[in-house]
């Protein structure tokens, strides 16, 4: 058999198997460069796959040879491909762009358990994506979230450990909902599988039991993706998790859990859930919006750089399931392509904070002044993934905005309102990017103590490798802001499939 | 409600009242370990909703015995993922209760209200 058709089991296979290696290998800097390895080999998996998903196919896998229903399979489509991207590329991002800083905030000789989490993080985040099957799902979100867990606590700050702390509680409920959910469904049609699962509910659609189904997939999805008021663990988690855990989160996380939750209500229940529409409308629609406003609104009084863009994801999310909530296919591959661009920009941003967190110890805004003059590639690329953040045109942040505010339109007046809110939101952002990059350019910088050691030291351009990565990341926010192709296929054969079951 | 449809369903009712059990203890405690323990409570719920759903009356292990003819068996699958999800519970609590040692070294408390006049 040819490797290229088991490419969607070593995708998650990879990360898993080198997770326990890393921590046996001697001497331990060689962890970071297996993590790398796997990483990049993982993206450039994702890659190929993404080739062939473009190229027409849907890669099928059984696992054992045991065929679907009866076994678990795997199925790589345009959504799960342009997820996979995103994951594999926000790891491999993060892990490279974060060398010096994992050396700053990480003790050498927990490094190779560091990494051994970060693995497990990916292999969970990816096998989320690469199956079509309800309860493998829940193993890999827990795997996903056990890891990350571990990750956000090996932050510095002692209030990492309470931010983990309240994202385990709620992370867990979120899950367990999940896991009631998909309960009722097995009650009812005795699958597991997705597409099973879409075939067999129609026949039962009359029971109460699926709506409540709905629901609890829904919420518990909902608390996992920080949907505005169930978002309360996030900002705390991304401000005091280790920079480079930040850069991974915040470009994937979240946006993995949108994933499930949109298959799962599309694929599977909107055939047979009379409240799929309302759903969508009454309950994930104006909780986007608000998500929206509020959100932006607590961003732009931020203190801390950090908390800021934490909060900024916050309203990411409700563009996200904004477009979605939509229920057409514009509206959807808006926010398929906004979960690209996000990403990109997210992660750019991210990882410029990692690299100013290598020269000031003290992350608020103010305490930053003038940082563009001894570091102007960093403040260079945080002023790029700002852009991106708002839509300016010419970045990648602006297609997707585009794309939603044209979908937004076809609803009518409606529509129009919501427009406005986009708009609003988008004006906020301006105010809260703009805060820091007027700090970061135009104060006189103010002489700190940056060392522990209490002598002054000059300030200088972060460690070349990182600047490096950091400046990639937000070239391509501009090559994807001009040239959006790859993405957007992806995003519209992915917003296809999801309109297509409602048939 | 009838007695017969309260009894009929009577380990779901049992699910449903661990679950707000162990769902009000995650809200309502303010120590830590009982936050835990009420997480706990929660998650063996929906064990319970799982087994449940898969005992059939009279049903036998689902092995093959030489002599029996039809045996009625109960549906192996939710206890098999029931298994995975007893593993995935035991693994959140013991992070969770590293988390709280952790917290308790750094803090040396484990009250959430202590806690948050603490930063």
């Amino acid at each position: 058999m040819d490797i290229e058709s088991h490419l969607p089991i070593l995708q998650v296979i990879i990360p898993l198997l080198f997770s326990p290696l890393v921590v046996l290998l001697q001497p331990r800097g060689l962890a970071w460069v297996a993590t790398t390895a796997v990483c990049i080999l993982s993206f450039a998996i994702a890659i190929n796959m993404a080739i062939l998903v473009l190229g027409g196919q849907t890669l099928e896998y059984e696992l054992g040879g045991w065929q679907p229903p009866f076994g678990i399979a795997l199925r790589i489509d345009a959504i799960s491909s342009l997820l996979l991207l995103i994951v594999t590329g926000a790891a491999t991002a993060a892990v490279l762009g974060c060398r010096e800083s994992l050396n700053q905030q990480i003790e050498s000789h927990r490094q190779p358990l560091f990494f051994a989490a970060w693995l497990l993080l990916l292999a969970g985040l990816v096998g989320m994506v690469v199956t079509a099957d309800a309860f493998n799902i829940f193993v890999f979100m827990e795997i996903s979230s056990l890891a990350g867990y571990i990750l956000i606590a090996g932050g510095p700050d002692r209030r990492a450990l309470l931010a983990v702390f309240k994202y385990l509680i709620m992370g867990t409920i979120g899950a367990t909902f999940y896991l009631i959910g998909v309960g009722l469904v097995y009650m009812m049609t005795g699958t597991l599988n997705l597409d099973d699962m879409a075939r067999l509910l129609p026949g039962v659609a009359d029971q109460t039991t699926i709506p409540f189904a709905a629901a609890f997939i829904t919420v518990g999805l909902a608390l996992k993706a920080a949907m505005f008021p169930l978002h309360v663990w996030l900002p705390n988690a991304y401000t005091h998790a280790p920079h480079a855990v930040t850069v991974f989160m915040a470009a994937c996380g979240t946006k993995v859990a949108v994933y499930v939750l949109l298959r799962f209500d599309f694929v599977v229940f909107q055939s047979a859930d009379l409240y799929h529409g309302l759903q969508f409308s009454l309950f994930l629609m104006p909780f986007a919006l608000l998500g929206i406003v509020v959100a932006s609104a607590v961003a732009m009084f931020e203190g801390q750089i950090k908390r800021m863009l934490a909060f900024s994801s916050v309203a990411q999310v409700g563009y996200i399931l904004l477009g979605a909530s939509l229920l057409t296919q514009d509206g959807l591959t808006a926010s398929f392509a906004h979960m690209f661009n996000h990403a990109l920009a997210k992660s750019t941003l991210f990882l410029s904070i990692a690299c100013l967190g290598m020269r000031f110890m003290d992350l608020r805004i103010d305490q930053l002044s003038g940082a563009a003059k001894s570091m102007p590639f960093t403040a260079a690329a945080f002023l790029i993934g700002g852009l991106s953040l708002i839509g300016v045109p010419g970045t990648a942040g602006f297609i997707s905005k585009w794309l939603l505010i044209e979908a937004l339109m076809e609803q009518g007046e409606q529509g129009l309102l919501m427009v406005g809110i986009v708009l609003l939101s988008s004006l906020m952002a301006v105010v809260y990017i703009w805060r820091t990059v007027e700090v970061l350019y135009f104060r006189t910088p103010v002489q700190q103590d940056t060392t522990q050691q209490g002598s002054e030291v000059v300030l200088s351009e972060a460690p070349a490798l990182m600047v490096g990565v950091t400046l990639l990341m937000a070239a391509l926010n501009i090559v994807f802001g001009v040239m959006p192709d790859v993405p957007l296929s992806l995003a519209e054969a992915a917003a296809e499939i999801l309109s297509g079951a409602r048939q | 409600m009838t007695l017969d449809a309260f009894l009929g369903h009577f380990n779901y009712w049992v699910f449903a009242i661990l679950l707000m059990i162990g769902f009000y203890a995650v809200i309502a405690k303010g120590n830590l370990i009982k936050k835990l323990v009420g997480l706990s409570i929660f998650q063996s719920a929906v064990f319970l909703m799982y087994i449940s759903m898969s005992k059939v009356e009279g049903g036998t292990a689902p092995i093959l015995q030489a002599g029996a003819v039809d045996p009625i068996y109960s549906n192996p699958l939710p206890q098999v993922l029931i298994l995975t999800a007893i593993v995935v519970g035991v693994a959140t609590l013991s992070l969770g209760l590293a988390i709280v040692v952790r917290i308790n070294e750094r803090y040396g408390s484990i009250e959430e209200r202590e806690l948050l006049d603490a930063d």
